[in-house]
């Protein structure tokens, strides 16, 4: 128990934060972790805030919660520090990566002087410039793996691949850019 | 797990959050992998009709619904039973309307709880599999001759993604079998008629035939576990108990929390508490002396019901435990917490507070308050 | 449970052990041991000599109690007929 990792995930409808659970879950899980991938599912609207969440370990995991003192957190859309209280419960131990084109330190201010690691990534940029679309869940993928470390980098993207396959086998045409977004974001992404 | 049982006929009508399974075997059905007729009905009760003419017919048939969907079905569900037909359904647990709410509570299994199925609960992706497989075996079985639900959490289960062991598709078929029905409509060397009216005279000893297949249904599940654990090194009990041995206190829980609660036993037994847990597998037959027994040596006992039984004298299993306890263990002290309606997520620390409330009654000896609220706001 | 060769066992002397399962009834005809003729009040008297072998009653009867015969007429089966007269209102002649 003491090993698990619990990531939670900050989204607005649309943006694909609860994906970017699943599609976590589903590469840790090619890599032998045992693992959990789950959104709180309430009314789906488009651009509505939404929660998802990912625990991570090396042994079997029974704890069917929600997840309320996360070691990680990832925010799909900087709008939401405006509205959601995204540190709530936060390890300081631990981390939070944000899409953002400003920096951590001037990102750390909105999170009221949170003490642990602050990362940031513009991930739009990447999306728009790989995939020719605004989808921030793959490169924040990229970005919260940097961050944690949680398997070795190359380990990582041989498994994304697989997945990415799987899950567009019907339109191939993405898995290109969506590995470029992801590979340049765990590049790009600064950490504070 | 379907695609595996390949049944003959599935005939079911979407509703979250179960949606999901008619869907993805719709697709199978569509990809030429499985042999099964799928019948996309008009609603649930039209289902749940379809299901009993196909399985009278000598199909082997399964379907899947939630909360709305089943109470839906009610008038079928208690003539797939009365007429011993072997339907398998998965029943994705979710709160009843009003007010209308999608997410995971036990009220719509609970209320069919007498409807004559066998219910089997769940608490993860792996044992939903795995009691799905077991099931077609329990409902066809001679001795039994009934429906089989097979019980989960809506979202939390159903759409969680998890680590599972699936089985290889050979072993599952031989697992399962050919269906070889006793009677069947389609048989012309044998013809027969169902559904038939029933006087004063019969229709007793027909209710009293089938509490006997029901009451059969526990032993076909033990032999069926077992013969299970041997293709899948899984061995499943008609309950689960987690360091019950010698635990002083004790809840009793179904599904999916069961495995929160595990983790707040482990964290008890670190402080030097003694808790336990015991999980519910089968609730329909009731395994009244098997838990009585299991619970024996327990000083406090608090049964957690997912489902308000509006009875104002507790929830549906706690109903059943306390009154199975009656003259066998009459010394033990035992509560209710009715929890998580309607999704209200429930957490380790949330467990904790009903073993708190355990502990101080096992110390005192005295019950404060029989039936309580987890985490409502007063 | 015993197997039941005959509807005739099937009788309010039956114990839940034996009866059928789900009150299936697994023997085609088995209306014909029940002698439903018992009911009657009025029965159907063929008049042979007006009966033209049309057969036009044949087909109306809900018990199957008429039976045609090699000399092309027909025959009542009293054991299951229960006078309802319908074979009456359909007779042309």
């Amino acid at each position: 128990m003491g090993k698990m990792i619990e990531i939670r995930w900050h989204g607005r409808g649309g943006q694909g934060a609860k994906t970017a659970s699943l599609l976590l879950a589903e590469a840790l899980f090619n890599t032998g972790k045992y693992i959990q991938g789950f959104p709180e599912y309430g009314p789906e609207r488009s651009g509505a805030p939404l929660t998802a969440y990912n625990r991570i370990s090396d042994e079997p995991i029974r704890v069917h919660s929600n997840i309320y003192e996360p070691d990680y957190v990832v925010v799909v859309d900087e709008t939401l520090l405006a509205a959601v209280d995204v540190t709530a419960g936060l390890k300081e131990t631990g981390g939070i990566v944000i899409n953002t084109p400003k920096s951590p330190e001037e990102i750390r201010h909105y999170l009221k002087d949170y003490k642990g690691k602050v990362g940031t990534v513009d991930a739009k940029k990447i999306s728009e410039e790989e995939l020719g679309r605004y989808f921030p869940n793959v490169p924040m993928l990229g970005a919260i793996m940097a961050m944690t470390g949680l398997v070795e980098k190359e380990q990582f993207i041989k498994s994304m691949e697989e997945s990415f396959h799987h899950k567009f086998a019907t339109k191939p045409e993405v898995i290109d850019g969506n590995m470029r977004a992801l590979k340049r974001s765990m590049e790009e992404v600064i950490i504070s | 797990m379907l695609r595996q049982i390949d049944p003959d006929v599935v005939a079911a009508f979407p509703i979250t959050p179960s949606t999901e399974v008619p869907q993805y075997f719709s697709q199978f059905v569509a990809n030429g992998q499985v042999r099964t007729e799928f019948v996309a009905v008009e609603s649930e009760h039209s289902a749940m009709s379809a299901c009993i003419g196909a399985e009278a017919a000598g199909a082997r048939t399964m379907t899947a619904t939630s909360s709305q969907g089943l109470a839906l079905m009610w008038e079928m569900l208690y003539i797939a039973a009365s007429m011993r037909l072997p339907i398998v359904m998965t029943t994705v647990n979710r709160a009843l309307s009003a007010p209308i709410n999608i997410h995971n509570d036990h009220s719509d299994a609970m209320g069919a709880r007498d409807s004559g199925w066998v219910q089997i609960y769940n608490e993860n992706n792996q044992e939903a599999y795995d009691s799905l497989i077991m099931a077609i075996r329990v409902a066809e079985h001679a001795d039994v001759q009934l429906p089989v639900m097979i019980c989960y959490d809506g979202f939390i289960t159903s759409h969680s993604v998890e680590n599972i062991m699936l089985l290889e598709d050979d072993l599952v078929k031989s697992f399962v079998g050919e269906y070889k029905p006793q009677y069947s409509l389609l048989d012309k060397e044998h013809p027969v008629s169902m559904g038939m009216f029933d006087l004063p005279a019969f229709y007793f000893e027909h209710k009293r035939q089938q509490a006997e297949a029901i009451k059969n249904a526990k032993q076909v599940l033990i032999d069926v576990q077992n013969e299970f654990a041997k293709i899948s090194g899984r061995q499943y009990g008609l309950f689960e108990e987690y360091k019950l041995d010698d635990a002083d206190i004790a809840i009793v829980i179904a599904n999916s929390t069961a495995g929160t609660a595990k983790d707040t036993v482990d964290m008890l037994r670190e402080q030097g508490v003694k808790a336990g847990l015991l999980k519910i597998r089968l609730f329909r037959p009731f395994p009244a002396d098997e838990i009585v027994k299991a619970l024996s040596h327990v000083k406090a006992v608090a049964v957690m019901d997912k489902a308000e039984g509006f009875s104002a004298a507790g929830g549906p299993i706690f109903v059943d435990v306390r009154s199975a306890m009656y003259g066998k263990a009459d010394g033990i002290k035992v509560i209710n917490y009715i929890y998580g309606l309607g999704g209200r997520d429930v957490g380790v620390y949330d467990v904790k507070r009903v073993y708190d409330h355990l502990q101080t009654i096992a110390d005192s000896g005295q019950i404060d308050n029989l039936y309580n609220y987890l985490g409502i706001r007063e | 449970m015993s197997e039941i060769k005959k509807i005739e066992e099937v009788n309010e002397d039956i114990s839940w052990r034996d009866i059928t399962p789900g009150g299936i009834a697994p023997w085609a005809g088995g209306a014909e041991a029940f002698t439903t003729g018992d009911w009657r009040t009025m029965r159907p008297v063929l008049i042979e000599d007006k009966c033209t072998g049309c057969l036009l009653c044949w087909p109306t009867c809900p018990d199957t109690s008429i039976m045609p015969t090699d000399d092309g007429k027909i025959k009542y089966d009293y054991d299951h007929c229960k006078g309802c007269g319908i074979c009456v209102e359909t007779d042309r002649s």
